[in-house]
């Protein structure tokens, strides 16, 4: 691996949110990930709730503050950017959140939608107006979708919207953030293989969020697996979901169902036998 | 889904339409209307000076070119009612503007930055909500000199705090939200999302408020003018109530006039705020109250063939009242078993009907919606038609249910272990020791390890998974034959949730319980169902085998669900550099 690949460098990153109630102590969520995503490349971060997943890809993004440690995007270090600068490197990375419902406005219409981050870089009006319609016709929307509202989309049609958002600048990273979790079985196969176009036409990179194993290993080259804020294994996609190495991948892997009644008992048996006892998870 | 709502523009000036077709907001705008109207026209309509006097004819009645009669000093009340509405409604208008400019960005900016700001910005508007307003205006009045229009100034900084607390509250709101960050991140400056995502959220609020404050402002400044410290020479609807109390042995019917004139406008302006606030925030006519009648209980099941004797549906339909008092069938037909000991998945996207099937066989369905048709037997008792007290103990009793969202299915003021105790207590007449010990046994049973801790612990001082697991104990407490679980482990962790399927698995087994277990993830189907109903578009498309439905889907519906499982799709080949970046 050259450094020169490297798009999105993450070294020993530290997040902190303030404690609950009067002089709690802070409550440090990621205690120093560091990672790294190079040019065209998926990189999938699994992990259970709390583990500090979704704070790293806003880490990124800038949307909390950074306690310590290096975030450098193309050669820049950006952890500490903010205004302007951070403005302008919204033309490079974007996001696409979970929840579909949320993430649009619900009083604007998809075409205004799509057309602000055009407008705050300060394309004009007929550009945008073109360029919207490109978006929609590249994630698959027809292209009266400009003038309705998000209400009259489904959640899966609205995922598209979020998508073809993130794409308008032409961005270099985009930060998805379990962007298929909400969605229904059939449609989550279409977004990722939208997402997987994408990438192949355009050569953007992910920071691919999730919680689904089967997901993270069908849209990633590389797969990162965090746990309690740490980064408890690294490695290709194929190699972490089929041999893991660390004890907590292992049993990741074994407590997700699969779709087949043997395969899945024979799942279940090794769980158990892996993970015997009552109360052992990460609940406490 | 099947509806093609109108576009942005249509919907937008459909509120105004909205208002005016309803009776009350059509009535009350006439009312301002006309009200505005006569006053901005005063100089045309009226019959003459408003300060002209005549002593000769002080307290004429109604006459030629005195419509409404003369006041105490001769001067006729028509002229000085459409003249004294300039005073008093222009006053409101100044005072209502001065409130909006000093509230609405103040709001805005605390909402929506927070922290320090925000703190400052409400410490301010405590201490201006605890200024007594009346000694304030008066005060004001004895260091400014008595123009009615610094009044309303004063006046309007005072009723800022209203329109600053709705818009700060709303902001915050608002800030988390998603679409926030997601304008952040597309590169927007802090006031462009204001202008084009927060304000169109306080937008409706605002006018609401516009018109209920508006309407204090009127009163306050009556109020002023009545107590005589007004702008004093010039007319006002409240000085003209101040001169008609003072006459109002001699002419009392004096006072009606002005008093009918504040009474009007401030009754049109709370009626329209109403009638504003149901447009605006979408509160349609709801639908109608009456519920169709459920059709009449089949035929006693013992003795129909091939009906499970736990739970048993046959041609269930499922009908939600639509506004315009049509109705929408969402399940149509719906044929379902569980028998004792066995679990049964019934499977489907959202929108699929599951949970509504679900609804009406625990007689849970949300308001508007109702069983159109078909037979539902629990126990062999038909269930259709119940009566909502018989049902209640039904549930109490032989059919458990388990929700989806555990942490909101428990109070946040109660300890564990009293939510446990409590219906015990009220459907078994047990002690209170007794109710402890069964609870502490249920959180066993559970597996729970430390019951006592989790006893006496609040809900949000316990994980999510803990929480289910809770959820599960109260359901078993009245040891019920069937559960009825709505996607429990959906909003769990992967290993969490292979805890809690196991334990659900362990109790249908010991206890020979009955499930009917809703989910979308045909992995939790083959890992706990015996048997699986494939449910689309409201219908069962396929049932059977857990086992013959996963390897051998027959119905192309489930096929298609089958395809798009990803547990078998290879993993992604690793990365390669771009071919130009190697050259």
């Amino acid at each position: 691996m050259t450094k020169d690949d490297d798009l999105l460098v993450i070294e020993d990153l530290r997040v902190s949110f303030p404690g609950k109630g009067w002089r709690a102590a802070p409550n440090e969520v990621l205690k120093g990930v560091s990672l790294n995503v190079r040019r065209g490349e998926t990189l999938g971060l699994v992990g259970g709730s709390g583990s500090g997943k979704t704070t790293i890809g806003r880490a990124v993004l800038g949307l909390v503050p950074v306690g310590s440690g290096g975030i450098t995007f193309a050669g820049e270090r950006i952890e500490r950017a903010t205004g302007r600068r951070r403005r302008l490197l919204s033309r490079d990375i974007q996001v696409v959140f979970q929840d579909p419902y949320t993430s649009l406005n619900p009083s604007l219409t998809i075409g205004d939608t799509l057309s602000e981050p055009l407008r705050a870089q300060g394309q004009g009006r007929a550009g945008a107006r073109r360029r919207v319609g490109d978006l929609l016709e590249r994630v698959g929307l027809p292209a009266d979708a400009a003038s309705r509202l998000p209400r009259e989309f489904s959640g899966g049609q609205r995922q598209r919207v979020a998508i073809a958002r993130a794409l308008a600048i032409g961005p270099k990273l985009i930060v998805c953030d379990e962007p298929v979790s909400a969605l229904d079985l059939t449609t989550r196969k279409t977004v990722l293989d939208l997402f997987l176009e994408i990438q192949e036409r355009t050569g953007v990179s992910y920071l691919f969020v999730s919680h689904d194993l089967a997901v993270i290993r069908y849209i990633s080259h590389r797969v990162a697996v965090i746990h309690h804020g740490e980064i408890v294994e690294t490695g290709e996609a194929a190699e972490v979901t089929t041999r893991p190495r660390h004890p907590y991948t292992r049993n990741l892997l074994l407590s997700a169902p699969v779709a087949d009644v043997a395969g899945q008992r024979a799942r279940r048996e090794a769980f158990e036998r892996a993970y015997a006892g009552p109360n052992t998870s990460a609940e406490r | 889904m099947s509806e093609t709502p109108p576009p942005a523009a249509a919907r937008r000036s459909g509120a105004a339409r909205r208002v005016l077709r309803n009776p009350l907001g059509l009535g009350s705008a006439l009312v301002l209307a006309v009200i505005v109207a006569a006053v901005l026209l005063a100089p045309v309509l009226s019959p003459q000076d408003p300060d002209l006097a005549s002593l000769r004819d002080s307290f004429g009645g109604p006459g030629p070119g005195h419509p409404l009669g003369l006041d105490s000093a001769g001067r006729d009340i028509a002229s000085r009612l459409l003249y004294g509405g300039r005073a008093t409604l222009g006053g409101a208008v100044l005072a209502v503007l001065v409130a909006l400019a000093a509230g609405v960005p103040a709001g805005l900016l605390a909402g929506y930055r927070g922290g320090r700001v925000d703190a400052a910005a409400n410490w301010v508007v405590n201490l201006v909500m605890a200024l007594p307003a009346m000694v304030v205006l008066l005060a004001c009045r004895a260091i400014l000199g008595p123009t009615v229009w610094v009044l309303m100034v004063v006046l309007g900084l005072l009723v800022a705090p209203a329109f600053f607390r709705l818009v700060r509250g709303i902001v915050a709101g608002v800030r988390n939200e998603l679409y926030v960050d997601a304008a952040r991140v597309s590169g927007l400056s802090g006031t462009r999302i204001v202008a084009r995502h927060v304000l169109v959220v306080v937008r409706g609020p605002i006018i609401i408020q516009t018109a209920l404050v508006a309407g204090i402002a009127i009163g306050l400044q009556a109020g002023l003018e009545f107590l005589g410290i007004g702008s004093g020479s010039a007319p006002t609807w409240g000085a003209m109530l101040n001169e008609a109390f003072k006459n109002i042995q001699r002419a009392p019917g004096m006072i009606v006039w002005p008093g009918l004139a504040l009474g009007l406008t401030n009754a049109s302006l709370v009626l329209l705020a109403a009638a504003l606030r149901d447009a605006l925030e979408d509160r349609g006519t709801p639908p109608a109250r009456r519920r169709p009648r459920p059709p009449k209980a089949a035929p006693p099941p013992g003795g129909e063939p091939g009906r499970a004797g736990l739970l048993s549906v046959r041609g269930l339909t499922v009908a939600y009242a639509l506004a315009d008092g049509r109705s929408k069938q969402v399940v149509h037909g719906v044929d379902l078993d569980v028998r004792a000991g066995e679990i049964v998945g019934l499977v489907g996207e959202s929108g699929s009907g599951k949970t509504q099937t679900a609804f009406s066989i625990l007689g849970i369905l949300p308001e508007g919606g109702h069983v159109g048709a078909g037979s539902v037997t629990v126990e062999g008792l038909e269930i259709v038609g119940l009566p909502e007290r018989a049902h209640r103990a039904l549930r109490g009793n032989a059919v458990a249910y388990i929700p989806q969202e555990p942490m909101s299915n428990l109070d946040p003021s109660f300890t564990v272990g009293a939510q446990l105790m409590e219906p015990m207590r009220h459907r078994l007449g047990i002690s209170r020791a007794e109710a402890r010990r069964r609870a502490l046994d249920l959180l066993r049973m559970v597996e729970i390890t430390e019951p006592e801790r989790v006893f006496g612990s609040y809900p949000h001082e316990i994980s999510g998974g803990m929480a289910q697991r809770v959820l599960i104990a109260g359901a078993m407490s009245c040891d019920p034959g069937l559960l009825i679980a709505d996607e429990p482990t959906t909003a769990l962790d992967v290993m969490v949730q292979a805890e809690v399927l196991g334990l659900l698995r362990r109790l249908q087994r010991e206890r020979g319980l009955g499930v009917l277990l809703v989910t979308h993830d045909l992995g939790v189907v083959a890992d706990v169902c015996d048997r699986v109903a494939v449910m689309h578009d409201g219908r069962i498309v396929e049932t059977d085998t857990a086992e013959q439905v996963l390897s051998d889907p027959r119905d192309p519906y489930t096929r298609r669900l089958l395809g798009a499982v990803l547990d078998h799709a290879p993993a992604r080949a690793p990365w390669q550099p771009a071919a130009e970046e190697t050259v």
